[in-house]
């Protein structure tokens, strides 16, 4: 089963506005910077996306929130990016805040056809509110419902032309679970291979849970904060 | 004398022990990992999905791929693993994480803290900090004992947003070691010069002094 696309274009056919996407990375790492860039192009609007983080501002999902493509992030933090702060203090974006856990847990669950799932997180805070609360063990959790989307966008390091998906380091992060949520789940990748070359032992995500995939061309692959010990 | 972020820093590396699983928090608890004792051996993870984080990397060692959950580039070290954050999330919300040390701006008498937001200023998000003081076996704050216009930061009641409900046992600042006991705060050490009267006189909540309170020794 060949899944292979030529480009961030062709993987994306079908986007429309108004849409609900689902994009892995944690900060900059192992964000699928070639998609963002295409949405970026294309110029869809109205989106609702599902990422833990929003970019900065002139990279990442940033680039989006720039153009005002974006209507709603679910995330768990948004530090970091002024445009962000910008719009969502002046009611231009709607943000719903998810502790970082229970968010990719519902990415998970909603992958995983797990409707709903009680988590600890948020027990006692302004999360909880409106949420069922019950007892377990003499300990109180909250209710959290799945999350799926109409596209799920991930990055990996190796991708085969069946869709098996191998990451790297720390660059797993959501793309793991976003990567079985998405209606339609679209792989960039920095190398694909002819299905048969990735070791079946060292696969992350099968293969089953991605729809296209594409090998992107020079990836920035920018780094937020260049911390170093010399 | 008040201690600076790297003492109250090596204040809490003294609270590790051999074997510990370990989550530091963005700020001063990153900071402990440059105190770990080295007779002992200490896994820290990190929760957007590294266990066994290693010290910053040299420059041409830089690594996009390779960043902890402050975003700051670090290595690995031998024996460290990699996983997505439903796994990571997994050990922390399953009680596989010994300890948790994480930044707070304020804490109550019953160990609620408020980390996340200041509504109308400030709107960061809470990341992974709701999911680990839900869950972590020991949490242990590190701030300064008062904020920047000298407010105390431990209270009767929080009135900023909570991240959670209970779940502090220990609040290590520049001045004192403060346990969260069921009677309310209890004062453990001093910083070294600091007085009794100066920390229950920055402290707005009732707090126990059992005795003579002996200095940190750092």
């Amino acid at each position: 089963m060949n899944k292979t696309v030529m480009d961030a274009f062709e993987a994306l056919r079908g986007l429309e506005d108004n849409m609900t996407l689902m994009l892995g990375g944690f900060g900059l790492c192992g964000i699928p910077e070639k998609a963002i860039q295409a949405m970026h192009n294309l110029g869809v609007k109205g989106l609702t996306c599902i990422s833990n983080n929003a970019g900065v501002d002139d990279f990442g999902l940033g680039i989006l929130l720039e153009r005002h493509q974006i209507k709603k992030m679910i995330s768990s933090y948004v530090g970091e990016n002024a445009e962000f702060e910008r719009q969502l203090l002046s009611g231009e974006l709607e943000v719903e805040l998810n502790p970082q856990g229970t968010l990719a847990e519902r990415c998970r669950a909603g992958g995983a056809g797990i409707p709903a799932f009680f988590v600890p997180a948020g027990y006692g805070t302004e999360i909880a509110e409106g949420k069922e609360i019950r007892k377990f063990n003499g300990k109180m959790f909250l209710l959290e419902t799945a999350l799926t989307a109409d596209f799920a966008i991930v990055k990996a390091w190796k991708g085969d032309t069946a869709g098996n998906l191998i990451y790297r380091h720390t660059a797993n992060n959501f793309n793991n679970m976003m990567a079985m949520a998405g209606k339609i789940t679209i792989a960039e990748v920095e190398e694909l291979v002819p299905a048969g070359e990735l070791d079946p032992n060292c696969i992350h995500t099968p293969g089953i849970f991605v729809q296209r995939v594409f090998q992107g061309e020079k990836y920035e692959k920018r780094i937020e904060f260049a911390t170093t010990s010399d | 004398m008040s201690l600076d972020k790297n003492e109250i820093a090596k204040r809490i590396a003294k609270e590790l022990k051999d074997g510990y699983y370990v989550n530091l928090g963005i700020g001063i608890p990153t900071l402990v990992a440059n105190f770990i004792p080295k007779v002992i051996e200490v896994v820290l993870q990190s929760e957007n999905g590294l266990l066994g984080i290693g010290p910053f990397p040299i420059k041409k060692e830089l690594d996009a791929d390779l960043i902890n959950a402050g975003k700051q580039t670090v290595t690995y070290v031998k024996g460290a693993a990699f996983f997505d954050s439903a796994t990571s999330f997994a050990m922390i919300r399953g009680g596989h994480i010994d300890l948790t040390v994480l930044g707070a701006f304020q804490v109550n008498e019953r160990g609620d803290i408020a980390s996340w937001k200041i509504p109308g200023k400030m709107i960061k998000g809470m990341g992974g900090a709701m999911d680990l003081v839900a869950s972590a076996k020991n949490i242990i704050v590190a701030m300064t004992h008062t904020d920047r216009k000298g407010k105390s930061k431990l209270l009767k009641e929080c009135n900023l947003p909570l991240t959670g409900v209970s779940c502090v046992k220990r609040i290590v600042t520049d001045i004192a070691v403060v346990d969260i006991t069921p009677a309310g705060f209890k004062l453990i050490e001093r910083a070294p010069g600091v007085s009794v009267e100066e920390i229950v006189e920055k402290t707005e909540a009732p707090i126990i002094v059992n005795g003579d309170i002996p200095q940190m020794q750092l």
